[in-house]
């Protein structure tokens, strides 16, 4: 049986790795847009008082890993999971001895992975090509994006769970999508984002997970409001798939 | 000796009463069809004795096990293909075969079955590019790869051309062949005539006949005085309909 569940997860690795699509928007946009934004964008690249002496490249690579966080979770997971319910592929597993939710622990997984390999090559690049340091508070950084990850995992399996069909799963994974990214601060970094915003921010999840992930990055362990946020969003979001989440 | 006993089934979704009253049951090695209407029960009855859905009534015995109770250890003996249950879109077909054999304990050897399935020239083709008919013969592969006692084949030719058609009724004979009891759901009668040993006659949720196709042949042409009835006559008969001409 752990061989059955090893090779699944190999088989969704594989099949994720053919899929251009998620593999150029999930994994490689987010390093990709900060290349983009270092590199085209005038003065992205020098330090300003408004940002308290640093550059907006260095404020960018926290929300462009939410970026990350938030493509695979909210687009790239519900489309699959309710892709292969429409399909019946969790109804046919449901035929044999292993079972769908064996399925969807190996979607996670790939999709955790294919995460971190996003959140990696943005850190590189940043840090390679931009000169941004590496987040201060390490432990808290880790906590911040593993927190962030899950709940926004969750929020993608809700999706999953409510959509009755793949489309739906993807039109309600963009409704989410956009308004994600804005609380997470894409058009209003750091500083700049109105007290007033940062305060809904606060208690979105990944809002909370990008500016826990910013606050680590400048040598603070996130708050404890963002850690409750998150948890709450997966142990909530978690909930609620679990109890609607339907096989076919 | 039964494989499959079936008495007084019953299931409901909610209001809607599916199967009322369905009790057949089936050999060791026999083709078995289920004919029916479309919404007559046919699939939850399959759905049932594959261990799919819970019973509301009845008895089910499926290899002296009950599915409800004994679901995980009929996964492992009853290979089972649905309707409208299809693969991935880039999963090559040897991974499919591969992967799941490695759900059973005691699996036949996919590559083998790539063959007797006529696959084997298609072994590295996603799933998104086969034929109809590829993708058919890739499903039946799949219910066989466990190497199970009974093998639930569920509509499985429809929407194929009938060369396909053919190659699939050449291949169930050849699954029987291995010793498999299968258990077909169709309502093409052509097929139920030309392959099965014997037929339940399912509608509107009940049995409403059991019996070798030549036997119900027989008997609508004694009581309406045919002489060269068909399966289909009899069908016809048996769910309330006018034989016409």
């Amino acid at each position: 049986m752990s061989t059955a569940v090893a090779r699944l997860t190999i088989v969704e690795s594989k099949l994720f790795l053919r899929d251009t699509t998620t593999m150029v928007m999930g994994v490689a946009f987010p390093a990709v847009l900060l290349l983009l934004l270092g590199l085209a964008i005038p003065g992205f690249r020098d330090a300003t008082d408004d940002l308290d002496g640093l550059r907006p490249i260095d404020i960018y690579v926290p929300i462009v890993l939410a970026m990350a966080i938030c493509t695979t979770s909210v687009s790239v997971l519900p489309t699959y999971l309710a892709t292969y319910r429409e399909r019946g592929v969790l109804r046919r597993l449901a035929t044999t001895p292993v079972g769908p939710v064996k399925l969807l622990g190996a979607q996670l997984v790939v999709n955790g992975a294919g995460t971190l390999v996003a959140v990696g090559l943005a850190v590189v690049v940043g840090a390679v090509a931009f000169g941004v340091d590496l987040p201060q508070q390490v432990l808290g950084f880790l906590i911040a994006l593993v927190f962030g990850t899950a709940a926004m995992f969750a929020m993608g399996l809700l999706i999953a769970a409510v959509a009755p069909r793949a489309k739906t799963a993807t039109g309600i994974g963009m409704l989410v999508y956009f308004p994600m990214l804005f609380f997470a601060g894409v058009w209003t970094p750091g500083p700049v984002m109105p007290d007033g915003l940062r305060r809904v921010s606060d208690f979105t999840p990944l809002g909370a997970a990008s500016q826990a992930m910013q606050d680590a990055w400048s040598g603070s362990f996130p708050s404890a409001l963002h850690l409750v946020v998150m948890v709450g969003y997966l142990l909530a979001a978690g909930a609620l798939a679990a109890r609607l989440f339907r096989w076919e | 000796m039964p494989v499959i006993e079936i008495s007084n089934l019953r299931k409901t979704y909610g209001q809607t009463v599916a199967v009322s009253d369905v009790s057949f049951t089936v050999d060791s090695g026999e083709i078995f069809g289920i004919l029916g209407p479309n919404g007559a029960g046919k699939t939850t009855t399959v759905e049932v004795l594959s261990g799919l859905r819970r019973r509301d009534g009845g008895t089910v015995r499926v290899l002296g096990k009950d599915p409800d109770r004994d679901g995980a250890e009929l996964r492992e003996l009853v290979g089972v293909q649905l309707q409208e249950s299809e693969l991935p879109e880039r999963i090559r077909v040897w991974e499919a075969l591969d992967l799941y054999s490695s759900f059973y304990r005691k699996p036949a050897d996919w590559r083998e079955l790539l063959d007797v399935l006529g696959l084997s020239a298609r072994r590295d083709a996603r799933y998104g590019t086969l034929s109809g008919g590829q993708k058919q013969r890739l499903s039946i592969a799949l219910a066989l790869v466990g190497d199970p006692q009974v093998a639930v084949l569920d509509e499985l030719t429809t929407g194929l051309d009938p060369a396909a058609r053919r190659e699939t009724w050449a291949l169930i004979e050849s699954v029987r062949n291995r010793g498999v009891t299968v258990v077909l759901v169709t309502h093409f009668m052509d097929e139920a005539e030309r392959l099965c040993d014997r037929v339940a006659v399912i509608d509107a949720g009940r049995t409403v006949a059991v019996d070798k196709p030549a036997a119900l042949i027989a008997k609508v042409q004694a009581e309406r005085g045919l002489t060269r009835a068909t399966l289909e006559d009899a069908y016809l008969a048996l769910t309330g309909h006018e034989i016409g001409v």
